[in-house]
């Protein structure tokens, strides 16, 4: 069954699934603090950063309202921060964290750690400009630095996403398959700061779909005398690595189990890895991340009225990198065009991190389409509709053989 | 029905819950309708410093596709109605990280209305608002710049008031209908109701054409390209003072060319030089170094540097020789010691106009308890 079947076949279950869920005027970060609620999460641990810092704010605020209770320490660094919920994850409690920017960067000793202990932290990156300059806006560099350590990355595109997929990367990361970190990547601003109808889900409906977290004889204890975290050399570390490895690999079949049973569960969720739109009969495609979806979509109709067959494939998981999934959705079209709202500097054609993995992913197929790499919306600078046109029309002209270079990388929007 | 946007302009932080109360209130209120909508706040404005113009918005829409284009904008450009919850704000609104200075109703779509909370008339409030080539409307509701929502201070409806004006300059966007249901839920909230049902019945609007208001020229700036713009992040600086013709032998300090303070602040120093002693603490105090040090000596506060503090009348020694005034007295920038030197007399005068009837300032006080004076003589 190819998970895009997912949605349909599971259909019947609906009907014997309670639901109950109650709307909500909220915020993306504040989606995210009622996942966290609704996951009854033990140990949480904040430090101001924008535009994270507001998931805190909220979670705080359930605390101090009395609908929530956990243990909530403000840490006095990012580092501490990451470090506390990681041993705190380590003794068996479900840990929430998070941070933005340099704040993420901060901590990048703890985050390798919580990778290499496989420790199944669930934290929420509002992904935000690096320093310097300092700038509050959003780019996806922060949070596509832990890319190559073994986290699981996911990406959303509105609040009603941010909640649910925050419910999905506790199953994920804390199924003993799997045992790897997660993070939430929320656009600064369009996501963290923007307040939409969200449907809230009751406790009941989240404790059907997300058992407890448990580490079984891997829980730091009395009664279990174990020890982790230890020193090795070049005689046990790659035996290590190829672990953790197997335990990305499988992420995979738990991600697709997890968005099923969500799908059943919740009459919602959509397809695992990626979303597909308009793309059954599209000529070229437009690849992006978050809510780039936006401006996308609206260009996608909106070219299409002109009878121009475009469609858009959202990236929803970086890592585990859903390639298998790319190939079957690009495996058709002549020509796709990346836009990436992050740099690689001094990478393969000065692309983008989205750009560079695509490409290989791709590179496998018999018939592979050309691949244009863009980068746009850096610092949060608005994606317009219109600069999605260019950039799609760009795509239809390599696609018709006109004479575009493919080894170069297009900044759109930049002032010249 | 159909898709709707609103534009609200406040003084963060002082009016940032006011300013979502109202956001919240019109989506609340589509959902009534059936329709969808989203609430945001124009993210360049935090951390929203002391007085600072701040924005928020409110979408509504019939399907998921209309509200999608504005889901990735910062601001969105083509607004049904523009609400100004602090009447100093006509004079336009700069910000950190803007263009120069941008008016009031320059986001305000052909035909909308700019809805703003004041006390003054719409003439007066004309004389401060930019000249629009496309025709638009203004209508006032009577308050002055609200607090409602800011920590303690009490909820004087501001909210709903301008909800239920809302729902009379812009029906397509939201009906009164809707926004009632949304008040009195989750509990029925009869005085707000009222209030709400009170403001939908008297606003009025006047048509403004391009003719129209201030026909100054806004102040705004070219923003470099890459290739134009400085390698490794190197601002160079201003020089240390500007030589400005008539100032020889005082000190006019070298300034950021490109962020003037005209719109941030909402009162200004008005001095008096013939009881001022030149003991020089305004001119240390001054957050901004915004005193120019004048050829007698001096100092004269410069108004593209003073954000309106007030902590210069709050230390100055002598009795009412600074005194902070509401900036809807003015309608320019000249330099008050300029003023004095050129023609004393004249000067007293004006001096005497500007402090003697003070209009309620929008935030800043004197003395304790002043804003809770001057909402109770307040028409309701």
């Amino acid at each position: 069954m190819s998970p895009a079947d997912t949605a349909t076949t599971k259909q019947a279950d609906n009907e014997v699934a309670p639901r109950a869920e109650t709307e909500a005027l909220i915020s993306g970060s504040e989606a995210v603090a009622h996942a966290v609620r609704l996951a009854d999460v033990d140990v949480i641990t904040a430090y101001p950063i924008r535009p994270y810092d507001t998931v805190m704010q909220y979670v705080s605020k359930m605390i101090a309202d009395g609908d929530f209770d956990c243990e909530y320490i403000v840490a006095e660094s990012e580092h501490s921060q990451f470090e506390i919920v990681k041993h705190a994850s380590a003794v068996g409690a479900r840990v929430f964290c998070g941070s933005s920017g340099v704040g993420w960067f901060y901590a990048f000793e703890a985050l390798a750690v919580t990778a290499g202990l496989r420790l199944p932290m669930v934290a929420m990156v509002g992904n935000r400009a690096l320093d310097d300059p300092g700038a509050f806006g959003v780019e996806h560099n922060d949070a596509l630095a832990v890319r190559d350590l073994g986290w699981m990355l996911a990406w959303v595109s509105t609040a009603q996403e941010a909640l649910d997929t925050a419910l999905i990367a506790y199953r994920v990361a804390e199924d003993p398959r799997v045992f790897l970190p997660c993070a939430i990547s929320c656009d600064g601003a369009f996501l963290t700061h923007s307040q939409s109808i969200v449907k809230v889900p009751s406790q009941a409906m989240v404790d059907s779909f997300l058992p407890r977290y448990s580490r079984g004889d891997k829980q730091l204890h009395p009664d279990n005398p174990i020890t982790i975290a230890p020193q090795v050399n070049e005689d046990w570390l790659m035996e290590i690595r190829r672990q953790s490895d197997m335990a990305a690999r499988r992420a995979r079949d738990v991600i697709i189990e997890a968005y099923q049973d969500f799908n059943a569960r919740f009459g919602r969720g959509g397809e695992p890895f990626i979303e597909r739109y308009m793309m059954e009969d599209a000529e070229v495609a437009v690849i992006g991340m978050g809510t780039l979806a936006m401006p996308v979509k609206v260009a996608v109709r909106k070219m299409r009225q002109h009878g121009r067959k475009v469609g858009f494939v959202r990236v929803r998981w970086f890592r585990p990198f859903p390639a298998r999934e790319l190939q079957n959705a690009l495996a058709g079209v002549r020509a796709v065009g990346v836009i990436d709202r992050d740099f690689s500097f001094g990478s393969t054609f000065f692309s983008g991190v989205l750009a560079n993995d695509l490409r290989s992913a791709l590179y496998p197929l018999k018939n592979r389409p050309k691949i244009l790499s863009f980068i746009a919306g850096l610092g949060g600078r608005e994606v317009r509709t219109n600069n999605v046109i260019d950039v799609a029309g760009k795509v239809f002209d390599a696609a018709s053989g006109a004479d575009i270079d493919e080894q170069n990388t297009y900044w759109i929007g930049v002032r010249e | 029905m159909s898709t709707g946007s609103v534009e609200v302009v406040y003084r963060g932080i002082f009016q940032k819950t006011l300013a979502k109360n109202i956001c919240r209130g019109i989506v609340f209120a589509a959902r009534k309708e059936g329709r969808i909508g989203i609430a945001f706040g124009r993210y360049g404005d935090s951390p929203e410093r002391n007085g600072i113009p701040a924005k928020q918005f409110a979408v509504v829409a019939d399907t998921e596709e209309e509200l999608e284009e504005y889901l990735s904008r910062y601001e969105p450009d083509n607004n049904d109605v523009t609400i100004v919850t602090d009447d100093t704000l006509c004079k336009g609104i700069e910000s950190w990280a803007w263009y120069g200075l941008q008016p009031i109703n320059k986001l305000l779509k052909e035909g909308g209305t700019l809805l703003v909370t004041s006390t003054r008339s719409t003439e007066s409030l004309i004389g401060d608002i930019h000249r629009k080539e496309e025709p638009y409307n203004l209508a006032t509701v009577k308050s002055s710049a609200s607090f409602s929502g800011l920590w303690v201070y009490k909820d004087d409806h501001t909210d709903v008031r301008l909800l239920g004006a809302l729902a009379r300059v812009a029906p397509h966007i939201i009906s009164l209908d809707s926004i009632v249901a949304a008040i009195n839920e989750p509990k029925k909230n009869a005085a707000k109701e009222a209030s709400a049902r009170k403001a939908h019945d008297q606003i009025a609007s006047t048509a403004i054409g391009p003719d129209n208001g201030n026909d100054a020229v806004p102040f705004k700036f070219e923003l470099p390209g890459w290739k134009k713009m400085e390698e490794c992040l190197v601002i160079r600086g201003v020089g240390a003072r500007q030589q400005v013709p008539g100032w020889e032998g005082g000190h006019v300090p070298a300034r950021n060319p490109t962020f003037k303070k005209f719109t941030t602040r909402t009162m200004r120093p008005v001095i008096n030089f013939d009881t001022c002693t030149k003991c020089t603490i305004c001119w240390l105090q001054c957050p901004d170094t915004c005193f120019d040090i004048t050829p007698d000596g001096y100092y004269d506060a410069n108004m593209e540097a003073c954000c309106g503090c007030g902590i210069c009348e709050a230390v100055c020694p002598v009795d009412k020789c600074i005194t902070m005034v509401n900036e809807e007295a003015f309608r320019d920038h000249r330099s008050q010691w300029e003023m004095w030197h050129k023609d004393k007399q004249a000067y007293a005068a004006w001096l005497s106009e500007k402090t003697a009837d003070q209009p309620a300032r929008s935030h800043g006080f004197h003395h304790p308890g002043q804003y809770a004076e001057e909402i109770a003589n307040e028409p309701r």
